[in-house]
């Protein structure tokens, strides 16, 4: 069974954008100003507080959200609406618990009427590619907390999207299957090649997985600092104890602490 | 018995070279005497005709009931009183869920028609079904149809509101993960809320089934000339102590067996829950 797991990489060009939610007194002005491009294929972390909206820019991208300012472009088309195309890996709890685990990876190739035998074919390599294979016919109830996030990035994989859209995907998870998951999705981005924007607080996990990341302000959000990532690939998870490592640590540290801490209302120097 | 340990019988599965342990049938015969030591209880009560501010004289005794319960099964006219209970069940019920789940979900998915539809249900739940007789004897044009109309009645309230709390309790964030795959409109209701909400319907028709069956009797003994209702009221007006008794156990059984299908066909649609939700304990 060889089926292509390649996908289209997306450009994102995220101008100017600015989100508020409610209105009056209980207004909240969750962006001002995010910009953001990336390249085709590129992998983007987005770092900051707690509550700096984070999250908002990716509902932003994946269109459940619509700006108040600004605009979201993918590969030339502004984004109105959700679409297969963006793909979303949510923190938890996001697998449809009444579908098998190969019928929630089917779902998007059978929202695109996808008959029966190609979509199973489809949704098994999908699984195998994230080390499912043999866990078809389990519900999601009856998965670990690591491998329901693997159907997850599955099931956004199989509709071959130009961006994979990924809200914390490993912060409900204990830290040893964080880091194999943090693995395994750098093995499987190398496969099927698509723009990540991954939304993560921690730092270790952004300088890992990203080309660059993006530190956020406070809210209201918008970008402190864009930091390339310059550590080869593929990177083994013993460069996180690298002096180079160490080093960006450091520094994206020192800026997510202060952001923080602005987050918290301690007095500003 | 003096031997059994008070502990619990283990849980855990018997392997097939385990020992037989008395232990094991502790429960089941403590159950089974507990049973036992009630119908010998009635049985005494009927005897010595107790009088102790309840009277016990005109009581029917176990015997008196299993005899009773041997001839009427044996004929033919108390299948026709059980049949026509069914049947009005049935009929209330499948009503009841068609119009009970369909409003539930458009009350639920939308909001114009929660606005439009929900107020007139909420204003008309707390009359109980049985308040409902003397109009729907106005209403209806044959008594079959009053009475199907009262069992519906009783079905429907439990049958919509729980698929409207169903629907309201589905996560927001499944319906934003089926768009994010590519759903529209149509398919995020087949694919999500349908589903989504079958554990909350099905808990709807499991009640709705019981009060279902509570006013198919009351109506039976208002009005009627046929039913497992009719019947029981009849057998107090005509003396007949030992049917009243077969009555209602008939209707307790039938009744437990109705929800337990329900029950069970309901289970049969949610392979993904637990076993231990699906036993319904």
């Amino acid at each position: 069974m060889t089926v292509a797991t390649e996908s289209p990489a997306g450009r994102i060009e995220i101008t100017d954008l600015g989100v508020v939610f409610g209105r009056d007194d209980r207004r909240v002005e969750a962006l001002r100003r995010f910009t953001l491009m990336t390249t085709p294929g590129e992998f983007v972390a987005v770092l900051g507080p707690s509550g700096c909206g984070k999250t908002t820019v990716l509902n932003a991208v994946a269109g459940f959200v619509s700006p108040t300012a600004g605009r979201v472009v993918v590969d030339g088309a502004p984004v109105t609406e959700p679409s297969a195309d963006r793909g979303m890996v949510f923190q938890q709890h996001s697998l449809f618990p009444w579908k098998t685990v190969l019928a929630n990876v089917e779902f998007g190739l059978k929202m695109r009427g996808i008959g029966p035998a190609a979509r199973s074919a489809q949704a098994r390599s999908f699984l195998s590619l994230v080390g499912l294979a043999g866990s078809e016919r389990a519900y999601p109830g009856e998965l670990s907390g690591g491998m329901q996030q693997r159907v997850g990035i599955a099931r956004v994989l199989v509709n071959r999207p130009r961006v994979m859209l990924m809200d914390e995907p490993f912060g409900a998870l204990d830290a040893q299957t964080r880091l194999a998951m943090q693995e395994l999705l750098l093995s499987v981005w190398r496969e099927v090649k698509t723009t990540v924007l991954f939304v993560t607080h921690d730092v270790d996990e952004a300088l890992f997985l990203a080309d660059r990341v993006a530190v956020m302000t406070a809210r209201p959000g918008h970008i402190r600092d864009l930091i390339p990532v310059k550590l080869a690939r593929p990177r083994p998870a013993e460069i996180l104890a690298s002096p180079e490592f160490m080093a960006l640590k450091a520094r994206v540290l020192a800026q997510v602490r202060e952001e923080s801490g602005r987050a918290w209302g301690e007095p500003r120097r | 018995m003096a031997t059994a340990p008070l502990v619990r019988a283990p849980a855990a599965p018997a392997t097939a070279a385990a020992p037989f342990r008395w232990a094991s049938l502790r429960r089941p015969s403590l159950r089974a005497l507990s049973i036992g030591l009630f119908l010998l209880a009635w049985h005494l009560a009927t005897l010595w005709d107790l009088d102790i501010y309840v009277r016990f004289q005109n009581i029917p005794s176990p015997g008196d009931v299993l005899a009773e319960a041997i001839e009427l099964f044996g004929s033919r006219v108390f299948y026709v009183h059980i049949l026509a209970s069914l049947e009005r069940i049935w009929l209330g019920f499948a009503i009841a869920t068609v119009v009970g789940v369909g409003l539930g979900l458009a009350i639920g998915w939308f909001t114009f028609a929660e606005d439009t539809l929900l107020p007139p249900i909420e204003l008309l739940r707390p009359i109980p079904a049985v308040a409902w007789v003397p109009i729907s004897i106005m209403l209806w044009p044959t008594e079959r149809s009053s009475i199907v109309f009262i069992t519906t009645l009783g079905a429907f309230f439990p049958i919509v509101l729980n698929t409207i709390h169903g629907v309201e309790g589905i996560d927001r964030q499944l319906v934003r993960a089926a768009t994010s795959l590519g759903a529209q409109r149509a398919a995020i209701f087949r694919e999500v809320i349908l589903p989504g909400a079958l554990p909350s319907i099905v808990t709807g028709l499991s009640v709705g089934m019981g009060v279902s069956w509570i006013c198919l009797i009351s109506a039976e003994m208002i009005s009627g000339q046929f039913g497992v209702g009719y019947f029981t009221w009849v057998a107090y007006g005509i003396v007949k102590y030992a049917q009243i008794v077969v009555g209602m156990l008939t209707i307790g059984v039938l009744g437990m067996l109705s929800s337990l299908s329900v029950r069970l066909i309901g289970a049969r649609f949610m392979p993904w829950l637990p076993r231990r939700a699906k036993d319904g304990r």
